[in-house]
């Protein structure tokens, strides 16, 4: 995995909630899934007019934001399917870093699979923040350091946020889980075979033929 | 004396491989299912990191979101059947993972092969690909869904890494009224808690009105859990769960000798949580409240009862509710303050994991029987597997539902996520018993209401979102 240390840039403010993974990245997109380009179909239903071209409306397609690393957006962010596309999505547009209110479960799970940074601030801070990143049309920067757990907002300010000691590690060491894991496979088997006693009907399955 | 525990905190200890940190474990996966739309391409990565997959006796692999639920249908019927789910039977097949293709016996969904076939158990950990995994933990199961990046880490470990949630339990007690079904009780609840009440939370059902449910009234359930933000949802195993069980293929059987099957059944019956365990967030619901729903909005929560009217925008004090409503009732080409009942529908979906089971299909079938679907209306039942199709035909509910005008069709996720190319056109007003209402979600401007099985026969049947307990009624005025 990549790692993700510090980040400096624009933020984008979306406000509304419960944007689910469906609206983030389509079901149709889903079957020729691709990381290095799902992020053409990012937002779809939001990004686009029915005929293809770019909605001028939305945030992402307004001067000024379209290269935004940050986005600042209403509470339940990443709702519904566990489809994990919503985030290489993300991640192809350059948002490396998602902040909210609250997420769904999967998609935050989803983010630290892949070097994205999701934080949860109280709601009335994600109100100073949208007003602070909709200023002067986005041309202020923002900037997270994972190590000291901060964000800092054009004005200055700073905000301390959450990260587990295990997450924030993975983030600035670039780990790999599947990796770290394999090297407990000594105590995987070691459960495996304690457990193969206890609940035998686990292990000896019977047959469908 | 022991602390009194909740039935999660004991299905969870008993996986606990290794504790990694304060409320992180690696824990044990004792089932892993695998499909189609994710299948194919974990089990590559897998490969190309020179992995193996390390326990293939402990997995599934069916093919369901890809496939199309066309009478005669092949892999080649739906636009991405051959390259996910031949790719899935490739992959499978090649790392020793049973796999139940298009013509074997057990094909389906795979939130309704796992219990059917008993792969699923009480106390057992089981995780899959896809948010509606809790489903499984009508068994007593500890179940839920994960990313395809976890999933490349359970088939290459047999584990999974978690962060323990907290705990919430939902209690429904009392008699359900008449046509109030399992889906009802669950949109209910969502519309009464909100979509995000169940983030961070393994929630377990209880009460009178849960413990008198069927296992197939309670996999509808558990399986909306992650609407209202839930990973897990979970029933304690009960006698009503053992003699579901029984005798299902995969289950533990008593040999000369050696009697699994009592074992099992003794450790089973441990698996309820304690009088006196406390839970982090308690709430009651009283059956008697809850009216047979219909979804008016693009979310879940924004349910009604049939009867009900349609909220007003200006009905809500908060601006962001106010807010998501207009933009909801736009999306749905509905106006605030009309009644639901009455709303023109252009399709009826009966199927999904969440309704389309033999208890669902029954119920669908009781009020099509005698009846014909409105001339408008296109209207479709995917059974859930080839086990619950050919059970319904022995019974004869497929010539109910061709006979009144329904399309009966093969296993598969079809129209629920329409990633199969099955989609409702953009515009037209379906009436679904899966599980979202999203934008989009049953295609491109796709208008999504969601009911239970016997409220969608009666949309399909009226023409319009009916009150099925008004059927009667309707049939005799026309």
């Amino acid at each position: 995995m990549e790692k993700l240390q510090q980040l400096q840039g624009v933020a984008a403010p979306l406000p509304r909630a419960n944007i689910d993974t469906d609206i983030i990245t389509p079901a149709k997109r889903l079957l020729d899934a691709n990381r290095e380009t799902m992020h053409q179909h990012t937002f779809e239903p939001l990004r686009f007019l029915a005929d293809g071209s770019e909605n001028p409306e939305f945030i992402l397609n307004k001067p000024g934001y379209r290269d935004a690393v940050i986005l600042i957006t209403g509470r339940n962010f990443g709702c519904g399917s566990s489809r994990e596309t919503a985030v290489w999505g993300l991640r192809g547009l350059g948002i490396r870093c998602v902040i909210a209110e609250s997420f769904g479960d999967i998609f935050f799970n989803n983010c630290f699979q892949n070097s994205v940074l999701p934080i949860r601030l109280p709601g009335e801070t994600i109100a100073e923040l949208l007003t602070e990143a909709g200023d002067d049309q986005g041309n202020m920067q923002f900037q997270v350091d994972v190590a000291a757990r901060t964000l800092t907002t054009p004005s200055g300010r700073s905000i301390t946020f959450d990260l587990t000691p295990d997450r924030q590690t993975a983030l600035l060491e670039g780990l790999d889980e599947v990796g770290q894991t394999m090297k407990e496979d000594a105590a995987t088997a070691a459960f495996q075979l304690e457990d193969r006693v206890a609940r035998p009907w686990i292990y000896n399955l019977g047959s469908v033929d | 004396m022991s602390q009194p525990t909740t039935l999660f905190h004991k299905l969870w200890q008993s996986h606990v491989v290794r504790s990694l940190g304060e409320d992180l474990d690696l824990l044990h996966v004792d089932r892993h299912l695998i499909h189609d739309l994710s299948g194919a391409r974990a089990l590559t990565d897998l490969q190309e990191r020179g992995l193996a997959v390390r326990n293939p006796e402990l997995c599934i692999a069916t093919p369901d979101h890809s496939i199309s639920s066309q009478p005669g249908r092949t892999l080649a019927s739906s636009p991405f059947g051959e390259r996910l789910g031949g790719g899935l039977q490739k992959m499978a097949e090649a790392a020793g993972i049973p796999f139940f293709g298009l013509d074997h016996r057990n094909q389906g969904i795979v939130h309704v092969v796992g219990p059917e076939t008993g792969f699923t158990l009480p106390g057992s950990l089981l995780v899959c690909g896809d948010s509606h995994t809790s489903t499984h933990g009508a068994l007593g199961a500890l179940a839920w869904g994960i990313g395809s990046s976890e999933v490349v880490h359970v088939l290459a470990t047999q584990t999974v890494r978690q962060r323990r949630p907290r705990t919430m339990r939902i209690t429904v007690d009392g008699e359900l009224g008449e046509g109030v079904e399992a889906k009802d009780v669950i949109l209910h609840i969502i519309g009464h808690l909100g979509v995000a009440a169940g983030t961070g939370h393994a929630v377990e059902y209880a009460g009178s009105t849960i413990a008198a449910l069927g296992i197939e009234a309670r996999m509808t359930i558990c399986n909306l859990s992650i609407e209202f933000g839930a990973r897990m949802g979970m029933i304690a195993p009960d006698e009503t769960t053992f003699a579901y069980l029984q005798d299902r293929p995969l289950v533990p059987r008593n040999m000369p000798g050696d009697p699994t099957w009592d074992r099992a059944l003794a450790y089973w019956r441990g698996l309820r949580s304690d009088d006196d365990a406390v839970f982090d967030r308690e709430v009651s619901i009283d059956a008697a409240d809850i009216a047979p729903q219909v979804t008016w909005g693009t979310s879940p929560g924004q349910t009604l009862a049939v009867t009900g009217s349609i909220p007003r925008p200006d009905s809500f004090v908060e601006a962001e509710e106010r807010n998501n409503t207009e933009v909801a009732l736009e999306y749905m080409g509905l106006s605030g303050g009309q009644p639901i009942a009455g709303t023109k529908v252009d399709r009826v979906f009966i199927g999904s994991c969440t309704n389309s089971r033999l208890s669902d299909l029954r119920r669908a079938a009781a009020v099509a029987q005698g009846r014909t679907v409105a001339s408008h209306v296109t209207a479709w039942v995917v059974p859930g597997s080839v086990p619950v199709k050919e059970a319904a035909e022995n019974e004869g509910l497929d010539q109910i539902f061709l006979a009144a005008g329904f399309e009966w069709r093969e296993p598969g996720c079809a129209q629920c996520v329409a990633t199969n190319g099955e989609t409702v056109a953009p515009g037209e007003r379906c009436v679904s018993t899966s599980n979202r209402n999203f934008v989009g979600r049953q295609g491109p401007k796709a208008r999504t209401h969601l009911a239970g099985p016997a409220m969608a026969a009666a949309a399909a049947i009226a023409g319009e979102i009916t009150d099925v307990r008004q059927l009667a009624a309707v049939g005799e005025e026309s």
